[in-house]
């Protein structure tokens, strides 16, 4: 255990962490498999009892009752058209921006990039009242481009790859502009397939964010029609009191959070660096 | 037109030393469609935000006229408000030093290449990519007071589990343990990025002077990774200052308002009561406290930095 890379043997201390280590990895798995195991138990055992989860009776049920009346079809469609988008025009105009911000200059740009960069600070709850009322106005709450829209404002990845553009070699850029290359030129054929890891990180994080998000589709997305897979899931919630469907409830979450757990043990090793990288900025 | 000679102007054109070419306006167009997400959606709803906090807008009844402080003196003689400020103020003193203890914790066992490691860092990062309704509706079910997982574990000793939804005390504590086992990933390997920068021949000469794994790690490991202790500290500030996720959809701010966070109130206030000037100056305290945390914790790091 690294705690001594010194030492070498097994002593009672690393058995311990060891343990400890062990134990909270149980914590860690454990409601997770409990939930699985309880999405194919029937209701009405359910409604006695939640215990002996690996002992039969087993059903595949609530797996059809959600194939059959689900709306999660729509809702996984809707966070997906959600999260690409905003993905996609995230990567777009940060990239552009964070290349202008440090590899050009134009009247203006020192002002501009305090602004923000002051923007940081700023959380998503100090804007949504007044962020809704406008959109209100401007009727486009239950709308794809209402869903995507406010988070683009948000400077964190225009900062991520101004902080990768500064890091890239200015020869590269001076040698093309002595080619006589034009801006655009440069910046589409040298610059760009240069920042590919920089995409990487800063797209699997606003995927990850976007699919997860939830106060802004709590208020804009207010149809059942628009609602993302987190609002559509957190309506159905309130039906917990009503335990007849917990088999269901949790079913519905075990289809719910595959997808996006399948891609994580994919993505592994992308998604982790992206977001450690993206935060620790 | 030779190349060389066309360098030259470039050069002395340019005033930022990292710019590549000629300052001139036609670069602005790299910038302009972020500066326009960026005016029209953050700059304008935050001035929008505030002219609002000073007004009497009720959504329903109409818009009232400017009001001055009032909307702020209100809130400070709203019990609700008050206590979803010290709501969070405590889920925040709580569950800070567990994110940065148990991320330490286990970035520390965790820091090494071997399978075994991978395999627990994977466990420990993947509750992270799941939504927060995802999340609460597992740990609804873990915390139910008669079949829930708790408790039939508990019930394997003949014990009663602690129901963390319907006790006052214990509704916030139950929302921290969620939103740790949540999202410890983050923490956790922002700490290991921190510990894999340390140089490996630091730990092979306290090796050589047979140095105790304790004093490794308070003299040599703790010390150099000190700012992102700081940072993560930070980061986690900001965030558990915006519960909401959780408390709404596990407790939904109670027992008796036991759970209710500064975000909640916001949203009902904006979204459920539609007082808009109120939310509003709601939204502007909640911004000025987490200015002030975040402010003070990077003082006390610089502080500890320089002593």
């Amino acid at each position: 255990m690294v705690l001594g890379r010194g030492v070498k043997k097994l002593d009672l201390v690393d058995m311990l962490l060891l343990a400890a280590l062990v134990g909270l990895a149980i914590v860690w798995v454990a409601p997770i498999v409990w939930v699985i195991g309880l999405a194919f138990k029937p209701n009405d055992v359910l409604m006695r009892t939640t215990g002996g989860i690996f002992a039969p009776p087993f059903t595949g049920k609530n797996f059809r009752d959600i194939l059959a009346t689900s709306a999660v079809f729509g809702w996984m469609l809707n966070s997906f058209i959600v999260a690409i988008g905003q993905t996609f025009l995230t990567l777009a105009i940060s990239t552009l921006a964070g290349y202008g911000f440090a590899r050009t200059d134009f009247p203006g740009k020192r002002i501009a990039f305090i602004l923000v960069i002051a923007g940081l600070a700023v959380p998503e709850q100090a804007i949504i009242v007044p962020l809704h009322t406008m959109f209100a106005e401007a009727h486009l709450h239950n709308t794809y481009f209402g869903l995507i829209a406010p988070r683009l404002a948000f400077p964190f990845g225009v900062f991520l790859m101004y902080q990768y553009f500064k890091g890239v070699p200015r020869e590269i850029e001076e040698a093309a502009m002595l080619d006589n290359a034009s801006r655009l030129k440069i910046f589409f054929r040298v610059v760009l397939p240069l920042t590919v890891p920089a995409q990487a990180t800063l797209g699997i994080y606003t995927f990850l964010h976007a699919w997860n998000e939830y106060f802004w589709p709590l208020v804009s997305a207010t149809k059942p029609e628009m609602y993302t897979l987190t609002i559509g899931l957190a309506a159905t919630q309130t039906n917990f009191a009503q335990t007849e469907g917990i088999g269901f409830l949790m079913a519905q979450a075990v289809f719910a959070g595959l997808p996006i757990l399948i891609l994580y043990l994919f993505f592994q090793r992308h998604i982790v660096t992206a977001v450690a990288g993206g935060a620790g900025k | 037109m030779s190349a060389p000679s066309q360098a030259r102007p470039v050069r002395v054109a340019r005033r930022d030393a990292d710019a590549v070419g000629r300052r001139t306006a036609w670069n602005a167009l790299f910038i302009a469609p972020y500066m326009l997400a960026f005016l029209v959606l953050l700059v304008v709803p935050l001035g929008l935000g505030m002219w609002l906090s000073f007004q009497d807008y009720d959504m329903l009844a109409g818009y009232g006229g400017p009001v001055g402080w009032e909307n702020y003196e209100r809130l400070l003689g709203d019990r609700i408000f008050l206590g979803s400020v010290r709501n969070t103020i405590w889920f925040v003193i709580i569950s800070v030093p567990a994110f940065v203890g148990l991320g330490l914790f286990l970035a520390l066992l965790l820091n090494d290449d071997s399978r075994k490691s991978s395999f627990f860092r994977s466990i420990f990062f993947g509750s992270s990519v799941l939504s927060v309704t995802i999340v609460t509706l597992v740990w609804r079910l873990v915390y139910m007071p008669d079949r829930g997982l708790l408790q039939n574990i508990a019930g394997m000793f003949g014990l009663t589990a602690p129901n963390f939804m319907t006790t006052e005390a214990l509704a916030l504590p139950g929302i921290a343990i969620v939103t740790v086992w949540w999202i410890i990933g983050l923490p956790m390997m922002l700490f290991l990025a921190a510990l894999q920068q340390i140089p490996k021949e630091v730990y092979e000469a306290a090796a050589l002077d047979n140095a105790s794994r304790w004093r490794v790690l308070v003299s040599i490991t703790l010390p150099a990774i000190r700012r992102t202790i700081v940072l993560v500290a930070v980061i986690e500030v900001i965030l558990q200052f915006q519960l909401f996720g959780q408390a709404n959809l596990i407790t939904n701010g109670g027992p008796n308002n036991a759970s209710r966070p500064i975000v909640m109130f916001i949203y009902e206030a904006g979204f459920r009561d539609w007082m808009l000037g109120y939310a509003a100056a709601a939204s502007q305290i909640l911004f000025v406290l987490m200015l002030g945390a975040a402010m003070l914790q990077m003082w006390i790091g610089r502080q500890k930095d320089g002593g």
